[in-house]
């Protein structure tokens, strides 16, 4: 039998930060369910079980079906952009160095980590002002500087309001945003490989792409599964950058997220119950993009996981 | 990672070991890396810049230097566009939130990854849950979970709601930290006549500083970059935190923006944790590794 100081204990420790997370987390989560199945306006204290109805209505309703397959874009196009990127980044200053002798970075390494990460330590909302100001038609720095190199024809070229670039700048915002931080999260990985596999390789006579494609992705592919995961989640939410850059859905819609749509329709319209259902909805994406990158990864590696562990 | 080896390339190590080919790598290495630098630099420089102009020359001229370098626009954004008020509220709110997460987090870390009872397990993976839901679906009954409460538009409220919502990520990490200090060291403790909570206070928490400024760094700028719960459940201006200040500031501002003002509050707002970064930076990657490899 524990002691009644042990008991304590435990129901202190245990039973405080688990009441607040039941509270906060786990209880709205829960009537979320719930209420995406009600008519609920929020301001009326009566409302109607209406079933699936929200989610029917969600299936003829244009503005979110385009806002899923913005998200559906996003999900595709972010994620791998930033992870090539990062993962270009981490070996060039991992393994970049000569082709002999031993295995280093390249010079002036760490100057360009400290650099690329630091977009991570500035608020994406700020992110967003910053980039909504370079996008600028005629004072932004990016249309000054195509001008100036000879682009005359970005003069005023309204990049977040043209149904061509909107999606695609504002994806380069995001992008720009989280390279630096899985930058640093591949170098960690690559740094666990150990020198000698590399070594051996370039024994073998692999040359420096062979090596980065066969010796570094196959060892660090569980890095990039979470890093999958995480930008997915990232990008299906996506909701502070479209709101600092295109707070309005862009040029036709072209840049509105489903959380943007879910915002407006719970605190402007105070349609709540059909709001949860949005939700639910991008609850239910989410999970199946976690479940697509767990299976990817798991039928194109199963081999060298099995042989790992 | 670079093992030192025992072959001739030890005597010969340094320029001499670079062949034509390496350096033609090495070179694009550097354009791409420099390149990519150049783009994350630039748009800050020009922030920084523009903040010393004033609206007319920014609008003027992307490019120009300002006529005078004063701090008017600075002075404009502390006061007057009420930055002050966000950057107090701010740190008030994370603060509390990440001193109560990091002590909550460690305290309900430590019972599940070091004492066995039943429903341990349960608790564990309905945390893991919490990482991978969209706070989206919370936000509608979170928002009148508030109300109700009269917690709704107040810092304690959403100090509450940031606890809550980092917990799982701090669980998560500092679960598996405290899963590998030893065990003697609890044992002996014990022996000495230790109570639990003198053991947990006195002696773990101390052991695991390393893990919870891990975890606390990250905390920090995940709750200071905190967007939704703050523009959902905190809608009174005078409670504003900085992101949704700057949100405001930028979109109430719309036909009549006054944009030297706007630049300055960026930086503001940018500057001090890119001095914290800057400092700590070894620290920080250090984290991101721990976090990758448990």
């Amino acid at each position: 039998m524990p002691s009644v100081d042990r008991l304590s204990f435990m129901a202190v420790f245990v039973g405080l930060p688990l009441a607040i997370y039941v509270v906060f987390v786990i209880y709205p989560f829960g009537q979320a369910l719930y209420y995406s199945m009600t008519d609920w306006s929020g301001f009326t204290p009566t409302y109607n079980f209406t079933g699936l109805d929200n989610f029917t209505k969600l299936l003829h309703d244009d503005t979110f079906r385009r806002a899923l397959r913005n998200n559906i874009e996003l999900a595709i196009v972010v994620p791998f952009v930033t992870i090539v990127l990062a993962l270009t980044i981490a070996t060039l200053v991992t393994v970049g160095g000569p082709g002999r002798g031993n295995v280093r970075g390249i010079r002036g390494s760490g100057f360009y980590r400290v650099v690329s990460f630091f977009p991570y330590t500035v608020p994406a909302i700020v992110i967003g002002l910053i980039w909504a100001q370079v996008y600028d038609p005629s004072a932004g720095i990016l249309n000054a500087t195509l001008t100036k190199v000879g682009f005359g024809r970005f003069e005023n070229f309204a990049w977040l309001g043209d149904q061509r670039t909107a999606m695609p700048a504002s994806m380069f915002v995001i992008i720009w945003s989280f390279v630096g931080f899985y930058t640093v999260l591949f170098v960690a990985a690559i740094k666990g490989v150990p020198g000698e596999i590399y070594e051996a390789a370039r024994m073998d006579g692999a040359g420096r792409f062979r090596t980065a494609i066969s010796i570094t992705l196959p060892l660090v592919r569980d890095t990039v599964q979470t890093a999958y995961i995480y930008l997915g989640i990232t990008v299906l939410d996506a909701f502070v950058y479209m709101q600092a850059l295109n707070p309005n859905g862009g040029p036709n819609n072209t840049t509105r997220t489903m959380s943007q749509d879910l915002f407006n329709t719970a605190f402007r319209k105070g349609q709540f119950g059909y709001a949860t259902a949005m939700g639910v909805v991008l609850a239910l994406v989410t999970l199946l993009f976690a479940a697509i990158v767990f299976t990817v990864n798991h039928v194109t590696g199963g081999a060298e996981r099995r042989l790992r562990r | 990672m670079t093992a030192i080896s025992p072959d001739e390339n030890v005597a010969t190590d340094g320029r001499g070991v670079w062949s034509t080919g390496d350096r033609a790598v090495e070179a694009t290495s550097h354009v791409l890396l420099a390149g990519w630098s150049i783009i994350v630099i630039v748009p800050f420089l020009w922030v920084v810049l523009s903040s010393f102009k004033t609206t007319k020359e920014i609008l003027a001229s992307p490019f120009s230097l300002p006529a005078h370098w004063t701090f008017d626009n600075y002075t404009k954004a502390w006061t007057d566009a009420g930055i002050r008020h966000f950057f107090l509220n701010t740190i008030i709110v994370v603060g509390a939130a990440l001193v109560l997460v990091m002590l909550l987090g460690a305290m309900c870390a430590y019972v599940l990854a070091r004492f066995a009872f039943p429903g341990a397990r349960f608790i564990y993976y309905s945390m893991l849950a919490g990482l991978t839901f969209p706070i989206f679906l919370a936000i509608v009954p979170l928002f009148f979970i508030l109300k109700n409460g009269g917690l709704l538009n107040t810092l304690p409220g959403l100090v509450m709601v940031y606890v809550a919502y980092a917990l799982p990520f701090t669980v998560f990490f500092l679960h598996s930290f405290f899963k590998t200090l030893p065990h003697e060291v609890y044992e002996a403790a014990l022996m000495d006549g230790a109570g639990d909570w003198r053991i947990f206070f006195q002696i773990m928490l101390p052991m695991a500083r390393p893990g919870i400024a891990a975890v606390a760094i990250f905390n920090f700028l995940g709750l200071w970059n905190q967007f939704l719960l703050p523009v959902a459940l905190n809608t009174d201006p005078s409670r504003y935190v900085l992101t949704q200040g700057m949100a405001e500031f930028a979109s109430q501002a719309g036909y009549a923006v006054d944009f030297g003002a706007l630049f300055a509050a960026v930086v503001i707002t940018v500057v001090p944790v890119l001095i914290v970064y800057v400092i700590f930076q070894r620290r920080l990657e250090g984290s991101v590794s721990q976090g990758t490899f448990r």
